[in-house]
């Protein structure tokens, strides 16, 4: 049964990943992209989470809160400075 | 707790935090404009970490895991609302936002707060 479990959860990974993916390359606007590299790193976070339950281990655990403190700074940043008009 | 009833507890919570995932992706695939997609965007910033977290924290449940876990969740949940506010006024301020999805407009004739300028910008061509 976890072995159908972890298949499930991987291909929903994949394709939220993908679908993150896809907006941060058509998104219309810089704060499109932004939002869509969040959901990225939240993807990323999830999926290392995921493995540690499923193989019952704690080796992510100091990833992952690097990972909840720093990946605020980019989007934090570029929506911080951006300029008044982007040129997409 | 029995062998049969962990498992599936394990296997419900990670499965809720994949489809948190999935839903997002969808929900930025989807969704109009920039406001809806940054309420997509923080389903598994939340909740998805809060599942699977809540998994790990069942599956070696110990004080150092639980610690660390309450400290993921906690700067995950004071970081992710400050990304999302700082892009929704920069996405007001530059006029990113289509207004006939807004039900209330709160700042209309204020100016944008936080984007110096940012009134006198002519919206983007698309």
């Amino acid at each position: 049964m976890m072995q159908a479990v972890a298949i499930i959860a991987g291909i929903f990974f994949a394709v939220g990943g993908l679908l993150a993916v896809y907006r941060i390359v058509r998104g219309p606007s810089v704060l499109d992209r932004v939002i869509a590299s969040d959901v990225l790193v939240a993807t990323v976070i999830c999926a290392l989470g995921a493995e540690m339950a499923l193989n019952r281990h704690t080796d992510n655990l100091p990833v992952l809160l690097v990972l909840a403190l720093f990946a605020v700074l980019g989007s934090l940043s570029v929506a911080r400075f951006l300029p008044g008009r982007d040129s997409t | 707790m029995s062998d049969i009833l962990h498992d599936i507890l394990t296997a419900i919570l990670v499965l809720a935090g994949a489809l948190m995932c999935l839903a997002a992706g969808v929900g930025l695939l989807r969704f109009p404009d920039v406001f809806s997609r940054i309420h997509a965007s923080t389903k598994p910033q939340i909740f998805g970490l809060m599942a699977v977290t809540t998994d790990v924290a069942v599956n070696n449940f110990n004080v150092g895991t639980v610690t660390l876990i309450v400290a993921i969740v906690l700067f995950q949940a004071l970081t992710a609302p400050m990304a999302a506010h700082l892009v929704g006024r920069a996405a007001y301020g530059t006029e990113h936002l289509r207004p006939d999805l807004l039900i209330v407009d709160e700042l209309a004739g204020r100016g944008a707060p936080g984007s110096p300028g940012a009134a006198s910008v002519p919206p983007p061509p698309d």
